[in-house]
């Protein structure tokens, strides 16, 4: 059996997990204080992901900060990060307001500001 | 704009934006907050990664979207801002004194008033390293500013000097960005920045951390061309024979942030050595009657969560100084011991209502050890835990029953 000790990042409190992995199934989770923990475990196993941050360009010249609304796949951050950066957006642009969908496999570019 | 404000806030960042409106919901009728920079939002603004707010609205947001969240709650009140505006003094009457392009400089009268002006960043002059001083050098809070609001990127070798969270974030920052980051450094034998970030913006990225050094040399006529490391002794200082040299074009520094307290002075508000914040009572008022502190302006927090709820506290506060007037008090002095280097408020009114929450910070990483708190010799409550680090600000709840079991000082420390 197979101990993976890993670091949650899913808040500051930063817990430690173990994850006990047999022929590629995960047998135990332990260590995490809450079920986001759990899930973050599950993930970061198999296919670990993390929501991109950065910013994009508006017409004006103005930056827009910018999120993926889920995880994108982490060998995948430089591609996504390539296409971001391609994007050109209008103003206004309202905080939440989707920039572009599926910017990646599931995930749409939502703006994280008000920027008139 | 009024020439008198029940309440003048100071600070538009989390800290003000909070404390106006508590203040306001508290039965203040009139606020008036003062901002700097043209925007509300303080620092939040260039931070836009993600991971504030998980304990107040239970979901990840970025920088900007948890400061827009307390902007509309402003909105939907009868409180007046003014922003591009700075406070230059506030005088112990509580005169405060401002400038803005519409009206020059003018004063306006306060009943009470909030100090919410957030943190600088130590500067790298204050660090002793040889060589020259060329261009390239940046705090990594001003790298942040250039690389999220204006959209230009300082460099593209660059090395870190500091492994606090605004290193971190920026490291990975600058990498998304297309720069290459070859390393960060740290003086100390562990980051004092969150465990995620070292996770998520080094590790993810393959970015060593080097535990235990320090930059000595920085190379290069006009623009940095070269830095040289080395590794440190017990002492913290550089060991002969260790150096390595990194050929690098930018070098950010990421080496600790402290209160901006030059109002508070002028305010004649005594600080506390061990925060560089004022010393105050759990209500956070200063020892100038009448004059409230909250945010990273009274203790460098890490979370902006509880920057937002000590700012509660204070606009509460100073609400009901304005409706009561000034509380006689009975104060027991809250002190660090063993292992922890400050606690905060330093002042506890025997008087006050309900439960209390301490903040403090360790001095060393420890594991499996208890917080203590202690009057004397009797200890009146403890807690035990499995991991501590000066890198994450701890917190500890008094009942009421506790508090008035103490008689003149409180003491926490950690005993292992
Ligand atoms: C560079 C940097 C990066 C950070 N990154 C993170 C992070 O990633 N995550 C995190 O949780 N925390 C981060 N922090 C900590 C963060 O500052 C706090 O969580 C929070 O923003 C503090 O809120 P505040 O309102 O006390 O201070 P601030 O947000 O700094 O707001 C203070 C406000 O007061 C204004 N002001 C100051 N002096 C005057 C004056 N004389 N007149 C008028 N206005 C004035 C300023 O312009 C500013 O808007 C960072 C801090 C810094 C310095
Ligand atoms: S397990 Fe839960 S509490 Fe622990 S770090 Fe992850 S999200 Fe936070």
């Amino acid at each position: 059996m197979e101990i993976k000790r890993l670091v949650c990042v899913e808040c500051p409190v930063g817990c430690e997990i173990e994850v006990a992995i047999e022929n590629g199934a995960i047998q135990s989770i332990k260590g995490n204080s809450c079920p986001r923990g759990y899930k973050y475990a599950q993930e970061e196993v198999i296919a670990p992901k993390r929501i991109v941050t950065t910013t994009v360009r508006a017409e004006n010249g103005k930056l827009v900060p910018v999120k993926t609304s889920g995880g994108v796949l982490k060998d995948e951050i430089f591609a996504v990060m390539e296409k971001i950066n391609a994007v050109r957006v209008k103003t206004p642009v309202l905080v939440g307001q989707t920039l572009v969908k599926e910017i990646a496999e599931g995930v749409d570019l939502v703006a994280t500001a008000t920027i008139g | 704009m009024k020439n008198s404000y029940e309440i003048v806030v100071i600070g538009g960042g989390p800290a003000g934006l909070a404390a106006a409106i508590a203040a306001y919901d508290n039965g203040a009728k009139s606020v008036l907050v003062l901002e700097r920079e043209e925007g509300l939002g303080g620092i939040l603004n260039q931070c836009i990664h993600n991971g504030f707010g998980l304990a107040r609205f239970k979901e990840s947001l970025s920088g900007p979207e948890y400061a827009e969240r307390f902007i509309a709650e402003l909105k939907k009140r009868e409180i007046e801002v003014l922003t591009g505006t700075t406070v230059l003094s506030v005088s112990p009457e509580k005169t405060v004194v401002a400038l803005n392009a519409e009206n020059g400089e003018f004063s306006v009268q306060a009943k009470a008033v909030i100090l919410a002006m957030g943190c600088r960043e130590r500067s790298k002059g204050a660090l002793n390293i040889a060589g020259t001083r060329p261009a390239g050098l940046f705090s990594a809070g001003a790298a942040q500013k250039f690389v999220n609001i204006k959209g230009y990127m300082p460099g593209q070798k660059v090395v870190i000097l500091g492994s606090g969270d605004i290193g971190l974030i920026m490291a990975r920052r600058m990498t998304l960005e297309g720069a290459k980051v070859l390393a960060v450094f740290d003086i100390m034998p562990y980051s004092s920045g969150l465990k995620r970030n070292v996770v998520q913006c080094l590790e993810d990225f393959g970015i060593p951390l080097y535990l235990n050094h320090t930059i000595v040399k920085i190379e290069g006529e006009e623009r940095v061309s070269a830095i040289v490391a080395a590794e440190v002794d017990e002492n913290r200082k550089p060991i002969a024979g260790t150096e390595k040299r990194f050929e690098c074009d930018t070098v950010l520094f990421s080496v600790g942030l402290i209160p901006e307290n030059e109002l508070s002075k002028s305010a004649g508000v005594p600080l506390s050595p061990l925060t560089k914040g004022a010393i105050v009572y759990q209500n956070r008022e200063t020892l100038v009657s009448g004059v409230f502190a909250c945010g990273n302006v009274l203790q460098v927090h890490d979370l902006v969560d509880f920057v937002s709820e000590e700012a509660e506290i204070a606009g509460k506060a100073a609400a009901e100084y304005v409706r009561f007037g000034e509380s006689e008090k009975e104060p027991i002095d809250c002190v660090n011991g063993g292992g922890v280097s400050y606690v905060l408020p330093q002042k506890i009114d025997k008087r006050a209502q309900g439960k209390i929450k301490l903040f403090f910070r360790v001095r060393e990483r420890a594991e499996n050890c208890s917080i203590v708190v202690r009057c004397g010799e009797e200890e009146i409550a403890r807690r035990k835990k499995r991991v501590v680090a000066p890198g994450e600000m701890e917190t500890f709840i008094l009942t009421e029953e506790q508090i008035k079991k103490a008689v003149k000082e409180i003491t926490v420390s950690l005993e292992k």
